[in-house]
This record gives structure tokens, sequence and C-alpha cells, in this order.
């Protein structure tokens, strides 16, 4: 009854539930008026951040041959323990937007080739370091550079000058690009003293907490940093512990082992969301799971068959039986709803008899060949047989072969003709485009070729006027949906979970999974 | 005493040998799966000059024999040398990893072990009375359940449901007090004493049974004497030989086939460590743990060798 009551009581406070409702449920719970009401006071208090205490996190991703050099960090924990120690110049606002952090201010030239960043001043590095603009050359420097490992290499590349005026960082751009700050708030661009030249994995920045203990793929320890010059952070101690395992993350929170874990699997979800003391957050985001054809590799360069396969896929079926509800349909673009500059378009849907019109004008395509595996999206093998099904009703076969996990990402994605895969999004049209779908891009893994598609997107990285450019992108997306080489069924939404000794849960937090993995340090422990 | 030796001498040489042919084995294995270190590292997010830059960095272009002999010339002056991923010294990292292994698999023996062959002097003092029956049909179940699985249902009923012990040993710490380390391991210890009893205790049976169908033991039950002192005195003693094989092979088991439990109840142990490695291809790590799990697998079979040797009369005494 207690947690019932507690529930009632918090969608109150959240305003979802009236207080009268409140009174009526309370008392239907066999609860008097008096006390219901100084239950809701309680736990409006609750609701108040509070100082202090440990959060403990189940986190997924790490590994033993991780670094905490910012700029290898290639997986959830690697970043979520960087935003501990660092910080870059820029960060996505909670709901859309960018948010400042070491830059106190920003501005662009009219034609968006010449930003100039002023640099927060007053700020100190753990080691007791004053924050200069020259670090901040230093860092971008450190990530740009001809031998760098940076993963932030690619978005560093359209940089033709950096350097400083006192207080002031200025980047010259090749071309316009608009879309400048949102590439700066990138996970690999934490700002160190010197750029992180002599040390790159020391853990030493301007974060809200510092790290006390760093073990490799088992625990990070984070102690609030006592200089910090922001006011996040409500917890004194944060501790990151790396729970691989599916089901054993979900039996650590279960079990009150850690206060909080990222990716539930879809398919316990459900059941997790009723264990008492847990709450199940469903958060959309840009992550979408694919099936990518070659557009120049037979029988996929043959648009008609592109089309048929996109006709001959079950999206509501899959996102059913895959995701358990846990995402959307995708409309075979990259782009959802999460983006800036969205616009919606009609929906492709299941049609049996479009597949077969398509598939029988492309003459004989021959047999086709799907390769996935399990860890090119969770479940990818299961959906693969989907596919097989709902093509088969069209009269189109399809061979499915499952491949090892282990080199799944060097031998098959990006390199066969057909497979499984997934992308995590980008924060902006512009990056996610010139990811994938550039003719020139690195991970063209479509191997999409359209230069009308090419020239908007140049253009629309260089227009300001906000209008034209959703035209713009709206545009590209017809382009890549009715001739692209991906089928996109599902955009899979992040499920977080937080046990109710914590608070202060932000809905539709733009980024990453954990509220863009900002969770540990914008909750607090409930007293 | 000297054929003793010189059969231990034999069988110390046999096993270096073994341990040698084992890092080629290793080392090729590595060469065979599909990837590098580099692509391995930066995955999906990889860009190709990155990769260029990072195998230039690793000395991945150097040719495989010569890396291989690099690494076996330093072996031989006990360097190990460092991980290419993180490049952490591996002595150091591994031997910490190690110890915690050790750790978790000493207490799984101290339980299984003297629990193995008790359940075993027992299903044979009932044979074919409910408690043997009892006996057989929980080992025999619980060894063919996979371990994960029985992890899983430990971690739910005991940690979830009952809240016994931690559901994970995410608790441990080296530098703990024994008994919150001990409360950490708790689970992960019943599994593996659940995966392995079933093997020790239905071979002690086995053995102790083939002993009771002698003579003198038929003997010895003239004598007046009881079941179990018969059991304990006479038939035990001349079933050592294969009951200690059985266990020596249990406790290398325990050392070198943790993986799974390991990383189920998370905890920070060599298999974890060598996972990780493997997924990286970072292959002196993963030949250094390769080769103490060899070493450790030859090791405890020798050691089965040598005291069933010492343990059987004839085998002592050739002649």
């Amino acid at each position: 009854m207690k947690s019932q009551l507690s529930y009632y009581a918090g969608r109150v406070t959240a305003g979802l539930t009236s207080r009268r409702e409140f009174l009526g449920r309370a008392a239907a719970l066999g609860v008097t008026a008096a006390a219901a009401n100084t239950f809701l006071a309680q736990t409006a208090r609750a609701q108040e951040p509070q100082m202090g205490g440990t959060i403990r996190v189940g986190m997924q991703g790490g590994a033993t041959t991780d670094s905490l050099d910012p700029a290898l960090a290639a997986n959830a924990t690697a970043t979520a323990v960087s935003r501990l120690w660092g910080e870059p110049l820029l960060e996505l606002a909670p709901h859309g937007g960018i948010e400042y952090k070491l830059a106190e201010s920003y501005e662009a030239s009219a034609d968006a080739k010449t930003w100039t960043f002023k640099i927060r001043s007053g700020v100190e590095f753990s080691n007791g370091q004053p924050l200069t603009a020259d670090d901040v050359l230093r860092t971008m420097e450190r990530h740009s550079g001809e031998d760098t490992k940076s993963g932030a290499l690619g978005i560093m590349r359209g940089i033709s000058s950096m350097r400083t005026e006192g207080e002031t960082f200025i980047i010259e751009l090749d071309a316009p690009n608009a879309d400048l700050p949102y590439l700066l708030t990138d996970y690999h661009l934490m700002i160190q003293p010197d750029g992180g030249f002599d040390d790159p994995a020391a853990g030493i920045g301007t974060g809200p907490y510092v790290m006390s203990e760093v073990d490799m793929g088992v625990r990070f320890v984070a102690e609030k940093n006592p200089n910090y010059w922001g006011d996040l952070g409500y917890a004194d101690t944060l501790e990151y512990i790396v729970i691989n395992d599916n089901t054993a993350r979900v039996a650590a929170l279960q079990s009150g082992q850690v206060d909080m874990i990222l990716r539930v699997p879809p398919r316990t979800a459900g059941l997790i969301a009723r264990a008492p003391g847990i709450t199940v957050h469903q958060t959309s985001g840009p992550g979408h799971y694919v099936f990518i054809m070659h557009c120049n590799t037979a029988p996929f360069d043959n648009n008609d068959v592109r089309l048929a396969l996109k006709y001959g896929i079950n999206r509501e079926e899959m996102l059913e039986k895959i995701l358990f509800g846990y995402g959307s349909v995708g409309n075979d673009t990259p782009i959802n709803a999460s983006y800036p500059l969205y616009t919606e378009m009609e929906q492709r849907s299941f049609d049996p008899d479009k597949a077969k019109f398509h598939f029988d004008k492309a003459g004989d395509a021959g047999q086709i060949l799907l390769r996935t595996s399990e860890n090119s999206f969770p479940g990818a093998p299961d959906a693969a047989a989907l596919f097989q099904q709902s093509l088969a009703t069209a009269g189109i076969s399809l061979d499915v072969e499952r491949e090892p996990n282990d080199g799944y990402w060097s031998e098959v994605w990006n390199v066969q003709p057909f497979c499984t895969s997934y992308w995590g999004g980008r924060p902006t049209q512009d990056q996610m485009y010139s990811t994938a779908y550039l003719s020139t891009a690195d991970w063209n893994d479509t191997r999409f070729f359209n230069e009308q598609f090419d020239q908007m997107l140049v253009a629309a990285r260089g227009e300001l006027d906000e209008a034209k450019r959703t035209q713009m992108y709206a545009d590209m997306g017809k382009i890549v949906s009715d001739e692209g080489g991906l089928i996109c069924p599902m955009f899979n939404d992040w499920v977080d979970a937080t046990s109710d000794r914590v608070a202060g849960w932000v809905e539709d937090y733009k980024g990453f999974d954990l509220m863009n993995y900002y969770a540990p340090m914008k909750m607090w422990v409930v007293g | 005493m000297t054929p003793v030796v010189k059969l231990l001498a034999q069988r110390i040489a046999l096993g270096l040998l073994l341990l040698f042919l084992v890092s080629i084995l290793i080392f090729v294995g590595t060469l065979i799966l599909p990837g590098d270190v580099a692509q391995s590292i930066l995955g999906q997010s990889a860009t190709p000059e990155a990769l260029a830059n990072l195998r230039q960095d690793l000395g991945l272009n150097e040719p495989a024999l010569t890396r291989y002999f690099d690494w076996l010339f330093g072996v031989f002056q006990g360097d190990l040398g460092t991980a290419l991923t993180s490049g952490q010294d591996i002595a150091e990292s591994l031997g910490a990893r190690f110890r915690n292994t050790l750790f978790l698999a000493f207490w799984a023996a101290i339980i299984a072990v003297p629990l193995a062959v008790f359940l075993g002097l027992l299903a044979v003092r009932y044979r074919d009375r409910w408690p043997d029956k009892l006996i057989s049909a929980v080992t025999l179940a619980s060894i063919s359940l996979p371990e994960f699985l029985i992890g899983y249902l430990l971690m739910f009923f005991l940690g979830v449901k009952l809240r016994w012990f931690p559901s994970t040993a995410i608790g441990y710490r080296p530098d703990a007090d024994v008994f919150t380390r001990l409360e950490a391991i708790a689970l992960p210890v019943a599994v593996l004493t659940l995966v392995v009893l079933a093997h020790m205790m239905r071979m002690t049976r086995a053995a102790i049974l083939n002993v009771m169908q002698s003579a003198y033991i038929e003997t010895a039950e003239l004598k007046g004497l009881s079941t179990f002192r018969v059991i304990w005195k006479h038939a035990f003693p001349n079933s050592i030989a294969p009951i200690v094989n059985v266990v020596m092979l249990n406790l290398a088991y325990l050392v070198v086939g943790v993986v799974v439990v390991e990383v189920v109840f998370v905890y920070p142990g060599m298999g974890q460590y060598l996972v990780d490695h493997v997924s990286k291809r970072d292959v002196p790590v993963v030949q250094a743990c390769g080769l103490i799990f060899a070493a450790v697998y030859i090791g405890l079979n020798m050691l089965a060798d040598v005291i069933s040797i010492l343990a059987n009369p004839r085998l002592r005494h050739p002649k």
C-alpha cells in the first residue's frame, strides 16, 4: 500500500495527478485525509534536491582495456566517466539547444565560417591550474593532429585554423557550418590542461567531480570537486560499477546494490517496472536499428530491389516483437523527431503487393543474402527472421546468415553488401548525414552516392535561415527514404531504471541514456 | 626413491614442453581471429587515419614471427610485456586479477572437495537407498544446468527475493576485510560448488564401490567392523588415486573455467580480464593469461599423477 501511495504522491508532485484525486485514491487505500496530507508533504520535501550521500550506478559497456583518455572513449562507461572529471566547451541542453560549459558565450560571423568562443574565467582544473584559452586550443590540437587516435577526428576535419586571442578561442572553418556548436558537444572533446598532451589519461579536468578510484572495466569512484565553478552534482560520492551482464545489472538494482542502471533489456523492462521501489524511464532518442544495403552492389544497385525490400518489412511487428514497444517506427531515414529541424513525412508501411511489384519490375535479382549477428543490435537475428517471413508473404525469398559477434564490425559491417547494424545517432541532421550519407563519408555504410544530396547537405550547412534549412533537410530525407540503401524499421528508446532511493529524474533529456549521462549528477539521494 | 625422482623430472619436463606448445597455439589462434587490435580498440567509430596511426604505434606492422619470438624472449626473462590496449604492465595487472581468481577458487574448493568426498562416502554407505538416490539426483541436476543459469537462479532467489546474499560480487574489494569479501563471493562460490560437486562425488562413489567388491572388504565385514569404518579405513585409501585425479581436474576447472561465473557475477578475476582482452585482440595479454591457465592446468594434473604414484605401492616400487 505504501508503494501505491508514494506512487500517487509522486504523480501529484510531478503535476500528473491533482491533490483532490490523490486524496480520493488514498481514501480508497484506507488512509485518512490527514495522514495522506502529511505523506504528501513528505514526498514534496523529498522532491527538493538534497546534498550529500553516495549514488551508485550500474554501467554497461566498460572493459578492462579502456583508458581515461577522452580521445579513446568508445563506450557508455568511458563517456559517462569523462563527464565526471571533464567538461567540453558546450553541451546539449536537456530539452534541445546548447548549454554553456567552459565557453561563456560564442558568436559566429555572418558566413558561419569564423566562430569566436569566450572562455569562462575563474575556472580551475582539479590539479589547481587555472583554465586558459590556450588549454582549449591545445585540446583541440590534440584531437585534430595528423597522428591523433581521437574518435573526434572526423568532426575536427572541417577546421582550417584555430587561434586564441586573450580569453577567446577562435575557429576558422573551410566551409560554412551553422552546426559547429553542436559538434563541439562531442564527448571526446573534454578540455584538459595543456590539451592533455603530457598525460592524456590523467583524468584531470574542470568537471564537477574528481576521480578517487579508477579500476578499468570494474569500478570508478569520484568525489565532489570542492572548487567546481558551477552548481552541478548533489551527491558527495559517485560510484560507477561496470555490470555488463544484463541480468546481473537488473538484479543489482532490484537488490539495492546500485541506485540506477542504464540499458534495461526491453524484453524484461515491463516486468521490472512492476517491481516495487523501481521506476523504468523511457526516453526517445536518435538511436536506430538498421538493415543496410550497398547501393553500388548487385542486386542492390537497382532501386526497385531496394524499394521492394523497404515495402516488404513490417515495422510495427518488429517494434512490438524486438523492442517490446520501447521505441518508435522508422521511415527509412536516420532522422526522427529527436532532431532539431525534423519534418514529418508520409510513413512507409508494410505492403506486400508493392514489394512484389517492385521486385518483379527489377527482373531477376537472384537470391538475396542478409548477414546478421546478435551484437549488430539486440535481437538482430530475430529481426532478420521476421524480415524473412514478411518478405515471404510478398513472394520474395531471403537468406539469413548468422555471423559471429567477434569481428562483426571489421569483417561484415561496411564490408558486406547487406547486413544488420545500429546507429547511435547524432545531435543534428547535418552531423548524421555527413557521418554516413555523404558520398565521401568514411562510414558511408550504404554506399550512397548522390550528387544532388551532397550539394544540398553542404548548402544546408551554411544556411543560417532556419525555415529554409528545415525545408532542405525535409527534401534530403525524402531522397534517402526513396533512393537510399537504408531500411530503418525502428528507433530504439533509451530504457533506464532508478530505485526510489534517488530522485530528480528529468524526462525527455536529449543525448545519450541516463539523461545524457548526467543523471548521477542531477539526481539526489532521498533523505 | 630414485625411480620416483626420475619420474618427477620427466613429468616436469613434459609439462614445460606442453606449455611451450600451448603458447604457439594461442599465438596462432589470435592471428586466425578476424579483425586486428587497432580495429577492435577503435570499434565502429574508427576512421582510416586513426587506424593507421594506432597500428603504427602498436607495432602491428612487424611480421608475426618476430612478434612471437620477441614475446617468448621476454617471458624467459620474466617479462610478460605491456598490454597493447591500455599500455599497462601485464604482470602487475594480471597478478592482482589472478589473486582474486585464486581467492574465489580457494573458497569454492574448501567447500566443494570435502563435501563431495563426504557425500560420496554417504552415498556408498546408503547405496541404492533414498540418501544415495537423493544425492545423485540433486548433484546430477546441478551439473546438468548451465552454470550461468544456476547463477541467475541463485541471484534471483537468494539475492533479489530473499536478500540473504548480495546478488552480485560488486561489493568485492581486494583490500576489504575477509568477511566482506566472503559475503561478496557467497553466490559465486555456491554456483561453483554446485557445478563441480557432481563429478567429484560420483567418482568417489564409483571408485569406492569398485574396491568394495574386493575379497578383503568382505573379510573386514566378516570381522564385524561397522560399514562406515570399512569404507573409511579400508576402501577409501585404496581408491585415492582416481579420486585425487578427479579432484585435481575440478580444482583446475575452478581456476581456469570460472570465466562465465566471473562475468555473470561481475567478479574482478582473470576471466573477465581475459574476455575483455580477447575481444580487443590484445595478443600479449591473451598469451599471458593462456600461459597461466595452461600452467595451472598442467601443474595440477602433474600433482594428481604424483600423488597417485605415491599412493600406489605398485607404482612406487616398480619391479
